[in-house]
């Protein structure tokens, strides 16, 4: 049986582990699905993150928290699509200085406004998001194999777990069954099919990085006061890139996105879990191997083991009317 | 006139900063009717066109559809006048279906599942009212050319278009194609549609519309019945001057083989076979034309040859010499010159001076320096003699290339590489984006290059240049030379043959 719990513990936490990659590859499908590419990914979630742990540490409340972290995510949104859609600036460049800008903000005001060091005070218990039972959770938990997975791993999450995964079909309905999602999908592959149609790409393109802030609020805040208790510097550590690894490995779609994205959490669930185990024939490895896992994966699919990513063609690309 | 004109132009003037694009344009189109548009590039033809579709707005002017005057502030509002647009480059969206492609803009909705249904009847209404067939969950990159742009008519008559602009809507034609729009233009306008037509061919002005107008450096010259003007006074009107129009020649004189291609295999970047097991030789003196349409390997044939495409098989000899995969210089070296297809990707450097272009692949030449130094002073010089020689204008060596109008860029490159007096000449689509008189100028240049005995290959998509020019015709088709015929065979084969269906 001790097999067995052991699954539970690494699934469990592999789902934990894949929250944020699933609000964060969403966020990044919207915005390059309409063109833009976004490596600011990053930044926007450590801006989320710092945004919710200060603001739910005073007010104590978790949903202004999570507020703030979409507020603070989508004004980044904004700079980015000031820079790369109305200025017609270089998109990676955009992306990555807000990545800095991030970085750097938020420990310098956490250090100017709490004094620990660029961390922020470890936020109460009922200004963070809370597991929640499901109902029947105590009946259902002797059955047998179903039972402890109900009990274990799909009940006893907090509301934003459940939304990231309520989040996927919805975005994939938004993409391919609403007006806005058609739009969206034509103004990353053709802008001047969207112009000539009389609809403004310029608008268009602000809506959908607009989308990616908003996303990137949840992930942040599930990172500070869902996962954690506190901002601690830089605490989003590389998962807005691995978002866009998995965002690239699923092909800019959204299903494939979660499977992406769960696999690269199942990753380092299972860094986690190895860390002082010892490897049977090998004896005890290195800890460091296995949380190299889901870079080396990245490095290996990106290098053509999944196929041809087709990006969006106007992807990168400003756009300007032609003559 | 009865009827009120379905469109009426008066006084559009259009600048844009020291450039006077469209000078005081007035221009009444009778409904009902298939109005051509004509003018070389740069007279403004595409500038009027764009601010009919609220592309640009004008400076000065009034626009009037079925007499009531209309602003014209975006493409939103064309469309509300019924204003419709076949672009040159479809502004299609390439992975979506017909039907997406149909609905974008006009969703009938915030979602898209009932407008789905409203536009797949509307569809099938507009298929059976003018015969156009097009499967409606067929992805658009996967159709035929002539299939994308009938999407594109479809485009814009379901957004209930009255007034059809087309733009230049034949170059990714084949001829039969071209033909096969040219009858559903027809039915369109005996249903009451009126279109517009805007070309710089001259066959197809006088094959489809009832008026003309030409436009002559941003101004309307004239407008007549087509019926009643000729090829000739419309080029006349169009340069401005008399134009000869075909190519005075002597018979060829075919001497030694100079150039001979055997098995040639070429794949292009993406790993797909464009040229397939390719063979046939160009004689010294004799001008060897390749007709297709555009696509069909000779792009990749044509970089083989100029050593820029490493073939996958196969043999190319020059001179006699194998010389299958030399890099170009070696080439050039061995008196291979090239003119590419595309001036501004490969012929030229755009913002580098007009000398610079004007030397630039030969720059070892001692000519124009010794060692690593440059002698601008020659190169100036030697750039000055082509300016006049080839009459390229403005005549200033010392202008950013990008600033010469298409026609003078292409003499720019036509006079560096016909100018070291090669033996072998390779082109590619010589006149492509170039006007009349300087076609009439580069089409001489290279029949006088064949009378001085060189060996010249030819490729171009325009099939009167090929007919005009060559001494014998290959077909391409799909990477394969489907065919050789000699350049006076009717229109009608070559344009089988360039379909792939064999005569």
């Amino acid at each position: 049986m001790e097999t067995f719990d052991i699954f539970i513990s690494i699934l469990g936490s592999t789902i934990r582990l894949s929250i944020p990659l699933i609000f964060t590859a969403l966020a990044g499908l919207f915005s390059e699905r309409a063109g833009v590419f976004d490596i600011g990914l990053e930044g926007k979630m450590l801006a989320g993150a710092f945004a919710a742990a200060c603001v739910a540490y005073l007010t104590g409340s978790a949903f202004a928290g999570l507020g703030a972290a979409i507020v603070v995510s989508m004004i980044f949104s904004l700079i980015h699509g000031f820079a790369s859609i109305t200025s017609r600036g270089n998109q990676i460049v955009s992306g990555v200085a807000l990545n800095f800008v991030a970085a750097g903000l938020a420990v310098v005001l956490g250090h100017a406004w709490f004094g620990q060091g660029g961390r922020t005070p470890t936020v109460a218990n009922d200004a963070r998001f809370q597991p929640i039972t499901l109902p029947g959770v105590d009946m259902m938990r002797d059955v047998p194999f179903i039972g402890p997975i109900y009990a274990n791993v799909i009940s006893g999450n907090n509301l934003l777990t459940y939304l990231a995964f309520l989040a996927v079909p919805l975005s994939w309905w938004v993409l391919y069954r609403t007006r806005f999602g058609l739009r969206l999908r034509a103004v990353g592959e053709n802008p001047g099919a969207v112009d000539t149609a009389g609809i403004s790409v310029i608008w268009l393109r602000y809506r959908a990085t607009l989308v990616a802030g908003f996303l990137c609020g949840f992930s942040g805040a599930y990172l500070a006061i869902a996962q954690s208790a506190a901002f601690i510097n830089n605490m989003s550590a590389g998962k807005g890139y691995i978002a866009l690894a998995a965002l690239i490995f699923a092909k800019w779609k959204p299903v494939p996105v979660l499977f992406a994205c769960l696999l690269f959490g199942f990753l380092d669930a299972f860094a986690n879990f190895m860390q002082g185990k010892a490897v049977p024939g090998l004896g005890e490895v290195p800890v460091q191997i296995f949380q190299a896992l889901p870079y080396v994966l990245t490095c290996v699919l990106l290098a053509g083991f999944i196929g041809v990513a087709r990006p969006p063609k106007a992807g990168g690309v400003a756009y300007t009317k032609e003559r | 006139m009865v009827d009120v004109a379905a469109i009426e132009l008066l006084g559009i003037d259009k600048r844009f900063g020291s450039v006077h694009a469209n000078k005081n344009i007035s221009l009444s189109v009778a409904k009902g009717s298939i109005h051509g548009i004509i003018g070389e590039n740069g007279a403004g033809k595409s500038t009027l066109m764009s601010i009919l579709y609220g592309f640009y707005q004008a400076d000065s002017g009034e626009i009037r559809v079925s007499g009531k005057p209309v602003s014209i502030r975006d493409s939103q509002a064309a469309i509300a006048v019924g204003i419709g647009m076949v672009h040159q480059h479809f502004m299609l969206v390439e992975n979506f279906t017909v039907l997406e492609n149909l609905m974008l803009g006009a969703e009938g909705g915030a979602f898209l599942g009932r407008g789905a249904d409203a536009a797949r009847n509307e569809l099938k209404r507009l298929e059976a009212e003018y015969g156009l067939d097009v499967d409606p969950d067929a992805v658009v990159e996967e159709l035929p050319v002539g299939l994308q742009q009938r999407v594109e008519i479809l485009k814009a008559l379901y957004r209930g278009a009255e007034i059809l602009i087309l733009d230049e809507p034949t170059g990714v034609l084949t001829p039969s194609e071209a033909d096969h729009l040219f009858k559903i233009l027809e039915q369109l306008r005996d249903q009451g549609k009126t279109v517009l037509f805007i070309t710089h061919k001259l066959r197809e002005i006088m094959a489809v519309t009832d008026t003309v107008s030409v436009m002559r450096r941003g101004e309307m010259v004239a407008t007549v019945k087509t019926k009643e003007t000729s090829v000739e006074e419309l080029a006349e009107l169009m340069v401005g001057r008399r134009v000869l129009l075909r190519v005075e020649k002597q018979a060829a004189n075919p001497g030694d083989v100079l150039l001979s291609v055997k098995n040639l295999t070429v794949k292009d970047g993406r790993g797909v076979v464009m040229v397939d097991n390719v063979s046939f030789d160009v004689r010294a003196g004799e001008i060897t034309g390749i007709a297709g349409v555009a696509g069909n390997g000779q792009s990749e044939l044509l970089e083989a040859i100029a050593g820029i495409r490493k073939p996958v098989s196969g043999e190319i000899y020059v001179n006699g010499e194998l010389l299958t995969a030399a890099n170009p210089a070696k080439l050039r070296d061995m008196g291979l010159a090239h003119i590419p297809e595309d001036r501004h990707h490969m012929g030229l450097v755009l913002p580098f001076e007009e000398n610079e272009n004007s030397m630039l692949g030969y720059h070892h030449d001692p000519l124009y320096g010794a060692g690593p130094f440059l002698d601008l002073e020659a190169i100036r010089k030697d750039a000055a003699d082509k300016i006049e020689k080839y009459d390229i204008r403005p005549p200033d060596p010392r202008l950013k290339t990008a600033n010469f109008s298409g026609g003078n860029q292409q003499k720019i490159v036509c006079a560096r590489e016909i100018e070291r007096d090669p033996k072998i000449l390779i082109i590619g689509q010589p006149t492509r984006g170039v006007d009349i008189g300087a076609i009439e100028f580069i089409h001489r240049r290279i029949i006088e290059m064949r009378d001085a005995g060189k060996a010249v290959l030819l490729v171009s998509v325009e099939l009167d240049e090929i007919r005009g020019l060559s001494d014998r015709v290959l077909v391409m088709f799909a990477g394969h030379v489907v065919g050789e015929t000699a350049p006076d065979a009717d229109e009608k084969t070559l344009g089988l043959m360039m379909a792939g269906i064999a005569a």
